[in-house]
């Protein structure tokens, strides 16, 4: 009997677009808040422009480290308070969201295509693209991803696309080998050789009768290595050598408030708690995600 | 009289392991006239499903075909494009395979599947390739058909999903069917079942029918002739009647007496003793002489030909050598 129920749950998982997969997700309390959470954020990014109450730039000098709403000393122009330079740490962070949530959907949308691709090719015709592909990997995988990020940066200087470039270098890799040994699956399967048998060419099968079936990890992996990337970003940012200083950025503005901690706390907590916010809810829906997609991980 | 729909003369496809070539089909003859069906019988690992594939030129690395021909409808498909053999696959040679469940896409719904085969060979779309669904399916006997057509693959029963592969592969009226074990995973009603329904297809359709399976009971009741096969090659080809009144082959005779009679329990069941041999390291004579209780001196030297013993009926052994009654059966069919 309890190899029935595990057989169906599995049988289930594979038909990822049945609606039984959204109510099984939404009976997930703790990954509907965290997606709430995350829906949150990119409304906020998305709608910086209209809901600041500030110019993110600029500056009053006479509001220099105004304190939150709660304290006495407040200033109620500020809600959240102000930084060294009398800019209002709301509108900073709304305007930081939109560049963390654009960095990581970009990054990890070109990271996915290109991984996933790559891999899809290895996996499906092997052979010495393969053997290249494999071995381009592996040495990019021995590449510690901050120094190199450093590199590229330090001779670039801070600008968006380096950064991107920066941070997909070594993203794909993951898509990569996640695609490859599953299609490397899905190609014996037994539907791959009937769909040969009914006249299906190689890039029909490829996308028509492989792909779906793939999808459902990727999905999962885009989810949590988005995570990674809005860290990766924010650490990038907190050393200067990330989003240039033009652009309001959660790991600048935790950088500008570092000297400030002892008698200013909020200027750097506040950035440091919406990065926090934003990683904890992407990893915690993407957890949700692949406890629905892959009934291995399954916990009850 | 005229050529055979399906005429396989001498096909050999190989395998390259890492312990050398495994020869998995060994100059194998074969044909089937439309309308018939000829029941392709062994053991697992002699070679049936990969006779099958190589028909369809579906053998993948590290198998290849070697040698032979394989004449469909006056063409050498061996000679084809990959082009033109796409066009062909699902087209006029459809395949069903033994596992219903696993030949299916699990991500994609029963219409899905029925319709996608319909467009890619141009037979209907839109409107018109969902209501030629419906019809499939009903013509397959599954209740209810508009409703199935919503269904994923792991929500129907076994014999619903045969159905359904079944429905598949005749929706482009193929003019020969190529059947892998097609019930080995169902359990008896429902072998009986779809064999009935292929029965019908054939007599329809005037469906050639190349069946595969180990499974004399099937064989006895829904093919023709039959070819039995062993280590790669074809040891005796007959009517059906024939072969499993009068078996000539020792293995054919052995094979027949592993299966159970109802209600003959003084008959005993003798198994056949030994096993297959390694098909890498292959002795020189004949491939079942390790296990042939009438095994004699020249069957360890060399590979007995094919002898002609009556009509349609060729086998593979010293022992039908001075009974032949015509030239030696090369090539005819």
């Amino acid at each position: 009997m309890a190899e029935r129920v595990s057989e169906e749950e599995e049988l289930e998982s594979v038909a990822a677009t049945t609606p039984g997969m959204l109510r099984l997700l939404l009976g997930n309390r703790v990954a509907v808040t965290a997606g709430l959470v995350v829906i949150a954020f990119f409304a906020i990014g998305l709608l910086a422009g209209v809901l600041t109450p500030h110019d993110p730039n600029a500056q009053h000098p006479e509001a220099i480290r105004a304190a939150p709403f709660w304290r006495a000393d407040a200033d109620a122009r500020f809600l959240l308070g102000t930084d060294s330079l009398g800019r209002d740490l709301l509108s900073r962070m709304m305007y930081g969201a939109r560049v963390s949530i654009l960095l990581g959907v970009v990054v990890v949308l070109l990271t996915l295509v290109v991984g996933a691709g790559l891999g899809m090719l290895a996996g499906y015709f092997r052979g010495r693209f393969d053997v290249v592909m494999s071995r381009v990997v592996d040495t990019l995988l021995a590449f510690p991803f901050l120094i190199f990020a450093l590199a590229i940066m330090a001779a670039t200087g801070p600008n968006l696309v380096a950064l991107v470039l920066a941070l997909a270098f070594k993203g794909w890799v993951d898509f990569y080998r996640v695609a490859r040994g599953d299609v490397l699956a899905a190609r014996a399967a037994d539907y791959v050789t009937a769909a040969r048998g009914l006249g299906a060419s190689t890039p029909h099968i490829l996308l028509r009768e492989i792909l779906p079936n793939i999808v459902p990890p990727l999905i999962v992996l885009a989810t949590l290595r988005m995570a990674t990337i809005i860290i990766a970003e924010a650490s990038l940012s907190f050393l200067g050598i990330g989003v240039p200083p033009s652009i309001p950025a959660w790991g600048t503005m935790v950088a500008d408030g570092r000297a400030d901690v002892g008698s200013a706390w909020w200027i750097a907590t506040f950035p440091g708690l919406a990065i926090l916010a934003l990683v904890l809810s992407v990893n915690l829906f993407g957890e949700g995600l692949r406890d629905v997609l892959d009934p291995r991980m399954r916990k009850t | 009289m005229s050529r055979p729909l399906l005429d396989v003369r001498e096909l050999s496809t190989q395998f390259s392991t890492y312990r050398g070539l495994l020869p998995a089909v060994d100059g194998v003859d074969l044909s089937v006239e439309s309308g018939e069906t000829l029941a392709l019988v062994g053991e697992s690992g002699c070679g049936k499903s990969v006779t099958a594939l190589s028909i369809m030129r579906l053998v993948r690395r590290p198998g290849r075909i070697v040698g032979g021909e394989t004449w469909f409808d006056g063409e050498d498909l061996l000679r084809k494009s990959q082009a033109e053999m796409r066009q062909l696959r699902g087209d006029r040679i459809a395949m069903v395979f033994q596992d219903p469940l696993s030949t299916l896409n699990p991500t994609f719904s029963v219409e899905n599947q029925i319709v996608e085969s319909l467009r890619i060979h141009g037979v209907a779309r839109g409107s018109a390739a969902r209501e030629h669904s419906v019809s499939l399916l009903e013509a397959m006997g599954i209740p209810a058909a508009p409703e199935r057509l919503r269904s994923y693959p792991h929500e129907l029963s076994g014999g619903m999903r045969q159905r359904v592969m079944l429905a598949i592969a005749v929706s482009c009226e193929p003019e020969l069917l190529i059947a892998d074990e097609p019930t080995t995973a169902l359990d008896v009603t429902l072998q009986a079942q779809i064999m009935d329904l292929l029965a019908a297809l054939k007599q329809e359709r005037r469906l050639a029918i190349l069946l595969i399976t180990h499974d004399l009971g099937v064989v006895s009741q829904f093919s023709d002739r039959a070819a039995v096969m062993y280590a790669g090659h074809i040891v005796e080809q007959a009517p059906v009647r024939a072969l499993l009144e009068e078996p000539l082959h020792p293995y054919a005779r052995g094979l027949l007496r592993c299966v159970p009679r109802l209600g003959r329990p003084d008959i005993p069941l003798t198994p056949i003793e030994g096993s297959v041999p390694d098909m890498v390291n292959l002795p020189p004579g004949c491939r079942f002489a390790p296990r042939c209780p009438e095994v004699m001196e020249r069957c360890w030297e060399s590979m007995p030909p094919l002898y002609d013993q009556g009509p349609g009926r060729i086998v593979r052994c010293y022992l039908f050598e001075a009974a032949e009654q015509a030239a030696p059966a090369q090539g005819t069919a």
